[in-house]
């Protein structure tokens, strides 16, 4: 424990130094709240603004689940059949990288068309921010299953396609999927805010952070709502880490972690 | 009929986009019940082919395989395979490894457990039922490998050059742990391997195959008595013929 503190000294101790150079910049030298609030004005926001925060938060959350679990029930399926069949592959491949570089923000105008300012369509800009990469690094998966082991499956009696899957191909392609999971994840963070943020929506943090307290000029907010969305985004990728990585991946350890 | 395998006119043909590939050029052999047998032959020859069709991985251009008198069509666990790659699965305990086979067949857990146990102590691998492959050296994944392969039961063990990636000390050792294995379960085994040394001291029998279109060139009875000495004279003199043989097959892929 006294190690582990010891070897985070030095990462707190600059952490602590740029706080400190914030605020002196702030307020001696810049002196200008709309360039630059001080670090203790933002935090005392956060404070004022705790009853807003919370609600914000959640419609936040709401959007991102809404478009996280809708990508990945999407994704994921595609992907096995993808990296399974080079059939399906063939078929699908077209569509995908026709629509792929499309950035998730242009599909806003449609989200909106379609979706109206419900929930759904904040939603489905996460949804199309959070898709690809969990797409792509599940298929990535799924077709890279070694040929042995594969094989050795067959050999031991797991022939069909749908047992080979499930025993062979879906185990060997878990950490894939967690890992465009967690990419996804980041993508749709950045889509929530985005779509909030171009009106998408009427509620959450992006909207709260653009269209109201930075059209009042209300910087020492806005920065304040700022650090609350790296914050979340932090949680929900420990959390994620936590409950996915830590718990589902014990045999990569030693791989992974030396 | 008791011949356990035979092999009735094999030949695989592979075609690709560079053209037409003999890999096996009719080949016939028997093996019989309990018999150990190694197939050497100069890379390429189609030994590894040959152990695939067995498998029924791959399936024969023509001819027949036959296996306990039922013609093989596709892989099933009357016969158990080793791989030369290490082919453990790589998110399942050693145990679970080993009941693979078994939990594929509907077996129940408890059973399987003790049956994957009864596997694992053949192998010498007791204590290490709960360690993922990623914690074992290459021979224990072997071991694992050869526990998981017998855990069916199968009628045959097939064996592609299986200890190839490990070390020569680990290699000796587990040759000598196999013939063990071999003489407590009386298994038939077909053994491919590239090792002279490795041929003559396992294997009842040793055949030989031809650069390709991979043919037999000879089928050499290994008679010295068991337990065997790997520096004794008699094994020396097959070791000197069995040499020649392959020298004469490998002058021949021009490789050389």
């Amino acid at each position: 424990m006294n190690a582990q503190i010891r070897e985070n000294l030095p990462g707190l101790g600059l952490l602590i130094a740029v706080i400190l150079l914030w605020e002196f910049m702030a307020g001696y030298v810049i002196k200008n709240t709309l360039v630059l609030p001080r670090f203790s004005a933002v935090i005392f926001s956060i404070y004022m603004l705790r009853h807003l925060l919370i609600e914000d938060v959640a419609i936040s959350l709401l959007h991102f689940f809404i478009g996280l679990s809708l990508a990945f029930l999407v994704a994921l399926p595609l992907a096995m059949g993808m990296g399974w069949s080079p059939k399906i592959f063939r078929a699908v491949d077209p569509i995908i990288e026709i629509l792929r570089p499309i950035p998730p923000l242009a599909w806003i105008p449609i989200a909106m068309v379609w979706f109206h300012l419900t929930h759904y369509a904040a939603g489905f800009i996460i949804f199309i921010g959070a898709f690809f990469p969990i797409l792509i690094d599940s298929y990535t998966g799924f077709r890279n299953v070694p040929k042995v082991l594969v094989e050795t499956g067959r050999v031991l009696g797991c022939i069909d396609d749908k047992k080979l899957i499930k025993y062979v191909a879906f185990p060997y392609a878990l950490p894939f999927i967690a890992t465009g999971t967690r990419v996804g994840m980041g993508v749709g963070w950045m889509c929530v805010v985005a779509a909030e943020m171009f009106g998408v929506s009427e509620s959450g943090l992006g909207y709260r952070l653009f269209q109201k307290f930075y059209f009042l000029h209300q910087m020492d907010y806005v920065v304040a709502y700022m650090l609350v969305l790296g914050l979340v985004a932090l949680c929900l990728d420990r959390l994620f880490r936590y409950l996915v990585e830590e718990r589902l991946f014990k045999w990569k350890r030693g791989i992974v972690k030396g | 009929m008791n011949h356990k395998l035979e092999i009735r006119g094999v030949t695989k043909v592979f075609r690709s986009e560079e053209g037409v590939i003999t890999a096996l050029k009719d080949i016939n052999l028997e093996v019989k019940p309990g018999e150990f047998l190694c197939i050497i032959g100069p890379s390429g020859c189609g030994k590894t082919t040959l152990l695939r069709m067995i498998a029924g991985l791959d399936y024969p251009t023509s001819g027949k395989i036959i296996l306990d008198g039922k013609e093989v069509r596709g892989p099933s666990p009357d016969r158990g395979m080793v791989f030369q790659e290490f082919s453990l699965f790589p998110w399942r305990t050693v145990l679970k490894n080993v009941e693979f086979g078994l939990q594929m067949q509907g077996i129940e857990a408890a059973k399987r457990r003790e049956i994957a146990k009864k596997y694992i102590e053949l192998v010498g691998l007791e204590g290490f039922e709960n360690h993922y492959p990623h914690e074992l050296s290459g021979g224990m994944k072997q071991r694992v490998a050869i526990a998981r392969a017998l855990a069916t039961e199968p009628s045959i063990l097939l064996m592609d050059e299986p200890f190839g990636s490990v070390d020569a000390q680990t290699r000796n050792i587990l040759q000598e742990e196999l013939l063990q294995i071999w003489q407590q379960t009386g298994k038939t085994i077909l053994f491919v391997t590239h090792s002279v040394d490795e041929a003559v001291y396992l294997a009842d029998r040793v055949v030989v195959m031809s650069a390709r279109p991979g043919r037999i060139v000879e089928c050499m009875n290994i008679s010295i008595k068991r337990p065997r000495k790997r520096t004794s004279v008699e094994a020396n003199v097959i070791r000197e013929q069995l040499l020649k043989l392959l020298i004469t097959e490998h002058k021949k892929t021009g490789i050389i």
